[in-house]
């Protein structure tokens, strides 16, 4: 046998196959830069992980992402208040344009308010924009985290990024209360009076924080020049930080995705950060900077010249405070007057339970949980797909209870407007919301659970019958029956790709553990009956070819296949 | 990196074929289907023309605001039906905001419709470090140890634990000074205490004029202050308000119950209490002259000033302070006394036991 003319070796391979492709225009002017930039700092290598990584696409997961780019917009407007605002509560005349306050003593901090909303071009719009934003901010913070719960997105290995964001949730809302103290009009400067009361109300150590909080007695000179600090320094690096934080769990952990056919835990399915991501997270911020900027230029928020300056003799009827304060002051509204006189000491339970205790009791359950489900579950394992809220139904219920009662505190912030709008009995509002605030979560919490539950049952009812086709049989006897068409392949996979979480029976035998042990072993396992009881089981795989075996055709079938039922279907309805 | 498999979960390599875990085998991922703009070019052309329409308006927009912001007038106004709306607030915003929203419209709608839309994949590692990695930092750490010399050189250890934890005090004593300390003198000083003196005059809060019993019919209710508050300047001014300010209120005497203690604190059913809430502070001026009620606008305690001010209602415990009042020579209201308890709300070291309660004589 002859030598083949020419052997192909590696080399000329590896060549043959990698035609170099002209780079275009645009690559030749970024050349020179970029390789400057890369000679010093590596870009190439820095961006390389970053440029095609994959982000899942659905519409809850920009929740979030409002909420970073209202923090951006409120970053940006703030920026350009504090150009002019000044946080002096040095009292001065009033000279600006707006002539129905002219003469009037005020601080120099609402002057400067005014002057921003009246004298300088654009202020008034920053200073909508920058109001507007913050309760979006407040906002989409709040939904997310119902998204991260709702989903169980918060299991490990996230719990941090949890933490995190309750922190970030936290600070939202302080910040916010800073924010809106700055003004010194009769509105914020309620606020603050309710603060000092608050403050005050701290059983021991009460006087000395209100003394150090306002530097003496309130109102007295420097506590808006201290809750500007908070609120253009501390609190937004604080913020800064933990947004910093988040951001790099999420691209480390990569995003949690929706089940599907083809998601697993062990990959991420959507598109790359660069050109999609690029284009459509970009394109939401402008577009969330831009309903904010139209918020502001359309919508009236915090008009301060309406109510005149701080005056601690006078309030308006029906002063509220921003929305996410809502829950705190229902709190403080429906509280009975708890108070204890204790020798020559007043401990002033009315103000401090709901004042302090529920915010501590808001935040501190939220943070908890995700630990509490992983004691009762112990489930150590690493969770990237996220649950359907109704295969969790008693973590929904949790979340559903818990908004309840938030929005029932949330009711009775404004029980004065409940009471004058519906033109019912103030005090008869405060005593319903105070018995509602107890029971609406508990009767949210039993009607959620039987809401999931039963979507399990209509997708157990998928799987082992198919759909509903809407066509009526009649046989020959005369029994009318539904036909059921049906479900393709990927539904299926869908429907039951959860896990099924045992629940357990108490332990009989002791061994292997201690009595302390024993104890705890037994609570837990109390505790996973109370979630897992009457949660539905998925189909087997044995129950769903005893489905298929009955039914005499198959329950699930490829979506080529689907089709071609579908016309006999229509064939028959013809007939 | 994220190409990398082989830090993949335990057990997620043969995930989707487990048979006891998924009822139902993984498909695997769905096909990909086409868009009309992938299909049909003149579809991809309408888009682009969109696209470059979002992106073309920007500028005209962006010259729009410029254009406001130097032409309209600060006191011109629209009308939009009942409301009204400034034109230079309203049109600087409609410019600028509707820029911002087309240049993110245009480029949401560039990448739904025109760029690629195939999914694609990436793989997960486990969010723990491999053990090579944790084998490796054991390892170090350990000659790390040994390297610094401590395990030998314990007392080093101790102090610098020592040493660490007290150099937060000086950060701590730091802060002592932010605000006066509210020791037992200090508070009678300040929050115990108002301006309200024997003989001080009873005066109209707006205007300061002093006020006659004659000048205030049965059922009204007038916001007071201390004369000697105009005296005082900015803070002081306002710290002293805030402690200071009463309601002057005249009832029926025959509709109003006086306990024994307090016949003298009135002038013929004209009764001054703090205006200053004892919940948290609010000032309260919501009178129901026919029940002798009066609300607090912030949380709706509300107090009944025609049995000493007891509360009948919400979250406040304590009754209103009453000052007692009487007349000077010239006819005017004054104060007999100061507030026998102090005004405002609670805090820890306040001795409640001298508060009016309700069956007190």
């Amino acid at each position: 046998m002859a030598e083949p003319a020419a052997t192909v070796n590696d080399e000329t391979a590896v060549q043959a196959q990698t035609p170099k492709k002209e780079l275009g225009p645009v690559f030749k002017v970024a050349a020179g830069p970029t390789k400057w930039l890369d000679d010093r700092i590596g870009v190439a290598g820095l961006g390389r992980p970053f440029l095609r990584k994959v982000f899942p696409d659905h519409w809850s997961f920009l929740l979030g992402e409002i909420a970073l780019y209202s923090f951006i917009v409120l970053i940006l407007s703030g920026i350009f208040l504090t150009i002019w605002f000044k946080p002096s509560m040095a009292e001065i005349e009033y000279e600006g344009s707006y002539e129905l306050l002219r003469g009037l003593h005020m601080s120099e901090a609402y002057a400067s308010t005014l002057g921003l909303s009246f004298d300088i071009r654009g202020g008034l719009l920053l200073r909508q924009m920058h109001h507007w934003a913050a309760a979006v901010f407040v906002a989409a913070m709040l939904t997310h985290s119902l998204r991260i719960f709702f989903t169980g997105a918060f299991r490990k290995p996230r719990e941090i990024n949890w933490l995190i964001g309750v922190a970030m949730l936290t600070l939202g809302i302080i910040n916010g209360f800073t924010g809106y103290s700055l003004p010194d009009d009769l509105l914020s400067g309620t606020g603050l009076r309710f603060v000092d009361g608050l403050i005050r109300s701290i059983p021991v150590i009460g006087t000395w924080a209100e003394f150090f909080v306002f530097a003496g007695e309130f109102p007295g000179e420097l506590i808006v020049p201290r809750l500007y600090m908070l609120h253009i320094l501390l609190i937004p690096a604080l913020l800064l930080g933990l947004i910093a934080a988040h951001l790099a769990l999420v691209v480390y952990h990569k995003h949690t995705q929706y089940p599907g056919p083809g998601r697993t835990n062990g990959n991420v399915v959507g598109y790359p950060v660069f050109p999609v991501y690029a284009a459509k997270a970009g394109g939401f911020f402008l577009i969330v900077f831009g309903v904010l900027t139209l918020m502001g230029a359309t919508m009236q928020i915090n008009p301060v010249w309406v109510v005149g300056p701080y005056n601690p003799a006078e309030v308006s009827a029906g002063s509220q405070p921003d929305w996410y304060m809502g829950f705190v002051e229902g709190g403080i509204r429906l509280m009975p007057n708890w108070e204890w006189h204790i020798g020559s000491t007043t401990w002033s339970w009315n103000v401090a339970i709901p004042g302090l205790g529920l915010m501590g009791l808001f935040f501190g359950l939220m943070a908890i949980y995700p630990f509490i489900e992983a004691w009762v579950t112990g489930d150590k394992s690493e969770h990237h797909v996220l649950d359907r809220p109704r295969n969790a139904p008693t973590r929904t219920a949790f979340g559903v209870a818990a908004m309840t009662g938030y929005a029932m505190l949330w009711i009775a912030g404004g029980n004065d407007l409940v009471a004058v709008i519906f033109d019912v009995s103030l005090n008869a509002v405060t005593y319903v919301l105070r018995v509602a605030v107890f029971v609406a979560p508990v009767l949210a919490f039993l009607i959620t659970k039987r809401i999931c539950i039963g979507l399990q049952r209509s997708d157990r009812d998928r799987m082992l019958h198919g759909a509903e086709s809407g066509i009526i049989d009649r046989a020959p006897s005369g029994k009318y029956s539904e036909r059921h068409r049906p479900i393709g392949e990927g539904e299926a996979f869908e429907l039951t790709q959860h896990a099924d979480m045992p629940a357990l029976l108490p332990a009989t035998e002791t061994d292997g553990f201690s009595e302390k042990e024993i104890k705890r072993e037994q609570l837990r396992r109390k505790a996973t009956r109370f979630y897992f009881i009457d949660t539905l089981r998925r189909p087997t795989r044995a129950e769903i070819e005893e489905a298929e075996h009955h039914h005499l055709h198959p329950m699930i079938v490829g979506d080529g296949e689907h089709h071609a039922i579908e016309a006999e279907e229509e064939h028959h309805l013809a007939k | 990196m994220s190409e990398d498999t082989s830090h993949s979960l335990p057990g997620t390599e043969v995930a989707t074929v487990d048979e006891e875990r998924y009822p139902v085998t993984d498909p695997g991922l769905e096909e990909h289907l086409p868009r009309l703009t992938d299909v049909d070019e003149k579809a991809a052309d309408r888009a682009t023309r969109q696209v470059a329409t979002f992106f073309g308006l920007v500028p005209l927009l962006s010259i729009g605001f410029a254009v406001v912001y130097f032409a309209v007038p600060g006191d011109a106004w629209v009308d939009f039906g009942p409301l009204r709306a400034n034109s230079r607030n309203l049109l600087l915003g409609l410019t600028f905001g509707l820029a911002l929203l087309f240049l993110g419209v245009g480029a949401v709608q560039w990448a739904r419709k025109l760029m690629d839309d195939e999914e694609k994949i990436d793989y997960r590692h486990s969010a723990a470090s491999s053990d090579d990695d944790k084998n490796y930092m054991l390892t170090e750490l350990d000659k790390v140890v040994d390297e610094s010399k401590i395990t030998r050189r314990k007392i080093i250890g101790r102090t610098l634990l020592a040493a660490l934890a007290t150099i937060l005090l000086p950060m701590i004593v730091g802060l002592a000074d932010l605000g006066p300390w509210p020791t037992k003198k200090k508070r009678a000083e300040t929050i115990e205490t108002t301006i309200w003196a024997p003989g001080v005059r009873v005066v109209q809060d707006i205007t300061f004029e002093p006020i006659k019993p004659e000048d205030i019919e049965i059922g009204q209710l007038v916001n007071a202050e201390p004369a000697n508050l105009q005296e005082l300047e900015g803070a002081e001014f306002q710290i002293e308000k805030a402690k200071a300010a009463v309601i002057v209120v005249r009832m029926d005497p025959n509709t109003i119950t006086i306990p024994p203690s307090r016949e003298d604190w009135q002038i013929g059913g004209i009764l001054c209490y703090s205006k200053i809430c004892t919940h948290v502070g609010c000032p309260i001026s919501l009178w129901e002259q026919q029940t002798h009620h009066l609300l607090c606008p912030c949380h709706q305690s509300t107090f009944d000033l025609g049995n000493s001010g007891v509360v009948v209602f919400g979250p406040a415990k304590r009754a209103l302070p009453q000052l007692p009042i009487t007349t000077d020579a010239e006819g005017y209201i004054i104060a007999r006394s100061g507030f026998t308890v102090p005004t405002g709300p609670s805090y820890f070291e306040r001795d409640s036991r001298n508060d009016f309660k309700e069956g007190d004589n």
